[in-house]
Formats: structure tokens, C-alpha cells, sequence
């Protein structure tokens, strides 16, 4: 078993200046927007102190409490996706010479070392998806791949979930259990610190602790079976792959015409969405021309354009190709389900539609007909 | 590492017009290395990109034997497509593949083709029965079957007229909508599996065109008792990597690119019973 050591909370600040100090830009969790966002931190007064999420279908409010702690909201709207899959990218460029030649250009891939404090375990789960998906490929993703190798995480263990939060049910927390540096542990007067590689030990032995006492070890115990306990929603039983290829027909997807904007937030938001849109862009002498990606979405109707065809042209057909690709196909092609339970995808709904009620709906046999 | 992204430049070698808006580029790598590395397997495709318009993926209808160019039939229905219409013997571009996996022709060797091709003159499969006339002795009986919606659409009736007088190859042509001087038939493609003479155990049925034919195909297959490992479709899917990466071709567990273009009817079936997936 891990040594775990208790890092005292007027000591916080020793570590952001530790992982300064080590040659990282750090980043934390502020608010900005009336929202929990990743942003450069320099110190702790930074942090939000005694700030909570309420979160709902379609609703995310943050609240001041009297707590003095600093990570008791669940989840912001952004994951740790545009840290490494950034929103929009330069892949590379092309040059006309003068005689009507094309010169090619590679943007080489750039990343400083960064250092992120606060990630959650549904976030890291979905980082390994990521993994997955850009690095474990005949191409692995190099632009990817390079910010990817410069992150350092300090993993937060959720004490406290917010309503939307469903990870219990996917398997993903709410405790980190892989794919992080340290992790973090909040109690009252502190931290249950612990390291999970050499470079998180690394920066653990610089810092000033006391060895974790039983009782904070408890503390830490009842924290987390209390952010489980507080989890509400869930996942149908069985098999969602075999429940949605059974469902493609299903008159329930109807339903979805009449509630879904196709805006696309859900995939905003979603920690595991990868898709891309590449964009060429010509410069104004018209000589040079950027080609780029940025971040994409099922839901816009280009996304399955073919020669003068939409293939899915109607809503509900996008609904059902996220919702079957995130909880059906996906398993096949990346051994996992594409969903880590962060409920983003509920509170960023403009319209609140509810992945986890849309599944259910599913999983039960249309109005009037015998289950199969 | 340089990305898979990035394009190599090409020339244009040789270009022709095969209807008022379907034409062919004849391309070369500039760099010869990378022209002399270039392999590809029936069925693969190429990004080819222009600048400031982007990339589209477009099949390779040249024969894997010819090493001096590789040839594009491009019918223009976007920007990319129209102005790639307008290049010119000379003219530079983009170019980088092949990806994907093309048809099985080596695992077809030995059986009897049967061929269905719907819709706008499918170059990948004028370009597989190409490919085969070229090494007629390696494969049994050819059934060329290709329906169009509208007569006029059927462009290349010179091949179709010179595969036909092929030994052991058979030409089946039907249009939805025939007019006056349509010599052929009229109706679903499906209309001729009743009759045509293949060994339903000892068969490779290649299928490229629009997926409700698919289905109606598949359908007709299964009744002839044509296992499903033994059809290949053509997907077509929209793609901005062509490696997997950016997710646009997802098809079911599949990404068109990667883990096609061709497919077994047994790998997608399930995926392809209804519109809009």
C-alpha cells in the first residue's frame, strides 16, 4: 500500500510553488463566467474557496458556502480535453512559389510542461480513452501525443457529487485510480496527499508533511462513500451495445425531434468526444494556406455530408448516432464504454435532456408492445 | 515524425473528360522517392488536397501494376471537386495515401465475381473489373451488373460493350427510368440474381453504390445462400484524416478509412438495416 502523507492546508501553496519551481506552468480550478474553468494559478487565494456546483438538466449555478474548502464543486464545464486535444490547432501549411510549385509544412507539435491541480477521476478516465484513441493507432496523433507527455496531474478524490454525476455507475469514480502524478484528498485542515509515479513522488518528498493519521485516512473513506452515496442517477442493467443495436428502431428517438437543438454542447462538453472538422484557410495575397482542425460534432448536419447527401439529415438520427456510438460501438472499438459519468453532457443541455433517462426510455420496450 | 497529415506535392500527368462533370487526373509524386515508394492495393484512396479549398477522398482507379502515375475519376459536386476539374496538365497539388483496404482480390481468386454497381459510374468497380480482365486465369465466371437511375447516366457504354464480348464475362445494364433508345432493361438491379448462373458456395459478390441497393442486394444474396463473409461493400463515408482519427466515417464499430472502404456484409450488417446510421 502507498505511504499516504497529510499535507496541512496553509502548506497548500507550497506545492504550486514546488511544481513552479520544477519548471511547469500550473494550472487550477477559478472561477471565471460564473463557472468553474481550468486557468493558470499562481496562488491559492485564487482557488475557489468554499464554492459549490448545483447542477441539474440544463442548470449549473455555482454557490458560496461557509466551507473552507477549495475542491467540494464536481465538475466545471470543461474537462482537461482542450489541454490536450486542443479546440483548434495548425497541422501544417502550404506555400505557392512562384513557378506554381506546392511547399508543405509541418507545424511542429508544442507543449510546455504543465502541471494540472484538481483533476477529477472521470476526467482521467477519460484522458485514458483519449490515449487510446490518438496514441495506441497505426498514426499515433504527434500534436496529441507531445502536450500529452509535458502534463503533470494532481488528481482530486470527490468528496462531494453533484446531481448530474453518474460515475459510480460507469466504474470511473468518484476516487482517481489511475493515470495521475498525486493525488489530492480534501479534509477540513488539509490534504490526504499521495504519489502514484517517481515524478509525483518527486515533488512529494520536497513537500512539508506529517505521515496521514488513521483518523484522516477514515475521513478520506467517508468522504468518498459519501460523494457515492449522493449519486442518484445511473445506467440501465446489461449490456447497453446489445440494448442499442436492439433499440435502432426504437419510437423513442422520435421523441428526440421535438427536444434536441443539435447545438452540440453535449459533445462540447463530453471529456471522450474526438471528433474534428479540418479547415484549410488561404491567406489574403492568397499564397500561403493554414490547414487546421478544430474541435467537431456529430450533431452538425456536415458531419455526414457526402457528395450533395446528408446521412443523417434529421435530429433524431444525430442523437442516435452519439448516444449509440458513446454507450454502444464505442466498446468494440476502444474495449470501454465511451461514457465516464461526469454528467456533463445533463447540466450543459440547454434543453436538459438526460443521457441517463434517454437510455432508460430505450431500454424498456415501446408503449403497447411485449418486452423481447 | 512527420504527421500523416501532411500532403506531398503532385503534378498533374494527364487529365481527360468523361462526361460534362466527371473527369480523370493522372497524378505523379514530384519527389521520386516518394513516387517509387508509392504502393496501393485495388479499392484504397487518396486525399487529394488544393489549397485553400482542403482535402477530399477519392478512390484510385489505376492498376496497383502501373508505377509511373496513379489515376482519380472525380465527379465535381463540391468546391474541392469542381476546381480540381479545372487543373491542368502541369498543374501542383496535394496528394497523400492510399489508404484504407480495397477489395480482397486475392481472396476472390479461384470464385466466380458477381459485380453490382449502382448509381453514377462507380469507378472503384470499373477499376476492379480492370483489374481482373488483366488476369482473366485467376478467377472464374465475371457477372458485371451496374444499374442507373436514369439512362443518361450510365457513362463508359463502350467498356461495358467491349467487357461483354470477354469469354465467361456477362453484362447485365438496367436504368430505373429508360428512355426510347435504352437497348437494356429497366428496374431494380436485383431483377437478374435469379437467373444469373454463379456458384452461390464458390463466389466473391462485390457491391459499390448507394446503400439502400446494398440492402436490396444483400437481401437477394442471402436467399441465393451466398454467405455473408463472401460480399464486400464499398462505404462511403465523410472523411476529413482518412487514419482514423478525426471520427467523421464512424460507421458502427468501424472507421470507414481505416477499416475500409470495403467491408464484409458480415462485419457491417447490422449497422446498415436502417437510414440514417
Amino acid at each position: 500500500m502507498k505511504v499516504r502523507h497529510f499535507l496541512a492546508r496553509e502548506r497548500l501553496q507550497s506545492l504550486i510553488d514546488r511544481l513552479v519551481e520544477a519548471g511547469y506552468e500550473v494550472i487550477g480550478p477559478r472561477v471565471r463566467d460564473h463557472a468553474i474553468l481550468f486557468e493558470p494559478l499562481a496562488t491559492v487565494e485564487q482557488l475557489p474557496v468554499g464554492i459549490i456546483d448545483d447542477q441539474a438538466p440544463g442548470h449549473y449555478r455555482l454557490e458560496r458556502t461557509d466551507s473552507g474548502r477549495i475542491f467540494d464543486w464536481a465538475t466545471g464545464p470543461q474537462a482537461i480535453k482542450p489541454l490536450t486535444f486542443a479546440p483548434r490547432e495548425t497541422l501544417w501549411r502550404s506555400e505557392r512559389q512562384p513557378d506554381g510549385r506546392l511547399v508543405f509544412r509541418e507545424q511542429p507539435p508544442e507543449a510546455q510542461p504543465t502541471a494540472v491541480i484538481g483533476v477529477r477521476a472521470c476526467d482521467l478516465a477519460a484522458l485514458a480513452v483519449h490515449d487510446r484513441h490518438f496514441l495506441h493507432d497505426a498514426h499515433p496523433d504527434p500534436h496529441y501525443r507531445e502536450r500529452r507527455q509535458n502534463l503533470f496531474l494532481v488528481a482530486v478524490n470527490c468528496m462531494r457529487s453533484a446531481a448530474t454525476c453518474f460515475c459510480t455507475a460507469t466504474g470511473d469514480g468518484p476516487r482517481a485510480q489511475h493515470g495521475f502524478d498525486l493525488a489530492l484528498s480534501e479534509l477540513d485542515d488539509g490534504f490526504v496527499v499521495e504519489a502514484h509515479t517517481q515524478e509525483g513522488q518527486a515533488i512529494l518528498d520536497t513537500l512539508e508533511t506529517t505521515l496521514a493519521s488513521h483518523d484522516q485516512l477514515e475521513q478520506v473513506e467517508a468522504g468518498v462513500e459519501r460523494a457515492t452515496r449522493q449519486q442518484t442517477r445511473g445506467l440501465p442493467e446489461g449490456s447497453l451495445p446489445e440494448m442499442l443495436q436492439a433499440a435502432v428502431a426504437h419510437p423513442h428517438w422520435q421523441s428526440l425531434n421535438d427536444r434536441c437543438l443539435t447545438c452540440g454542447n453535449c459533445t462540447a462538453v463530453c471529456p471522450t468526444c474526438f471528433c474534428q472538422t479540418h479547415l484549410d484557410e488561404l491567406s489574403l495575397d492568397g499564397k500561403t494556406s493554414e490547414h487546421g482542425r478544430q474541435w467537431g460534432s456529430c450533431f452538425d448536419p456536415d458531419h455526414s455530408y457526402i457528395h450533395g447527401t446528408v446521412i443523417r439529415a434529421e435530429r433524431p438520427q444525430r442523437y442516435r448516432q452519439w448516444l449509440t456510438h458513446k454507450f454502444g460501438t464505442w466498446v468494440e472499438q476502444y474495449g470501454r464504454s465511451g461514457c465516464v459519468g461526469c454528467g456533463r453532457c445533463i447540466a450543459w443541455c440547454p434543453v436538459g435532456i438526460d443521457v441517463t433517462e434517454e437510455l432508460e426510455a430505450l431500454s424498456k420496450a415501446p408503449d403497447g408492445e411485449n418486452p423481447p | 515524425m512527420t504527421s500523416a497529415l501532411v500532403p506531398h506535392e503532385a503534378e498533374v500527368v494527364g487529365r481527360r473528360d468523361e462526361t460534362p462533370d466527371m473527369f480523370s487526373l493522372q497524378l505523379r509524386f514530384t519527389d521520386p522517392e516518394v513516387q517509387a515508394a508509392y504502393r496501393f492495393t485495388m479499392g484504397q484512396f487518396n486525399m487529394l488536397y488544393l489549397p485553400g479549398m482542403g482535402e477530399v477522398p477519392i478512390s484510385i482507379v489505376s492498376d496497383p501494376d502501373e508505377r509511373a502515375m496513379i489515376d482519380h475519376t472525380i465527379r465535381k459536386v463540391g468546391s474541392v471537386t469542381r476546381n480540381l476539374g479545372r487543373l491542368e496538365v502541369g498543374d501542383r497539388l496535394g496528394l497523400r495515401g492510399p489508404y484504407g483496404r480495397g477489395w480482397p482480390t486475392e481472396e476472390a481468386e479461384g470464385t466466380d465475381l458477381v459485380i453490382v454497381t449502382g448509381g453514377l459510374g462507380c469507378a472503384p468497380s470499373v477499376s476492379l473489373i480492370e483489374y481482373v480482365l488483366h488476369r482473366r486465369g485467376r478467377y472464374g465466371r465475371m457477372h458485371i451488373i451496374q444499374g442507373v437511375k436514369h439512362s443518361n447516366d450510365l457513362i463508359w457504354r463502350d467498356r461495358y460493350a467491349a467487357w461483354r464480348r470477354h469469354p465467361d464475362v456477362e453484362v447485365y445494364l438496367t436504368a430505373d427510368t429508360g428512355d426510347t433508345f435504352w437497348p437494356w432493361h429497366t428496374g431494380p438491379v436485383t431483377q437478374f440474381f435469379e437467373r444469373i448462373d454463379f456458384d452461390s458456395a464458390r463466389c466473391s459478390v462485390f457491391i459499390c453504390g448507394p446503400e439502400g441497393m446494398m440492402r436490396a442486394v444483400i437481401k437477394a444474396m442471402r436467399e441465393r445462400e451466398v454467405p455473408e463473409e463472401r460480399i464486400w461493400l464499398s462505404m462511403e463515408r465523410n472523411m476529413h484524416c482518412a487514419i482514423g482519427s478525426c471520427g467523421r466515417c464512424q460507421l458502427g464499430p468501424k472507421f470507414v478509412c481505416r477499416d475500409g472502404p470495403v467491408f464484409t456484409c458480415r462485419e457491417l450488417a447490422p449497422y446498415l438495416s436502417h437510414r440514417g446510421v
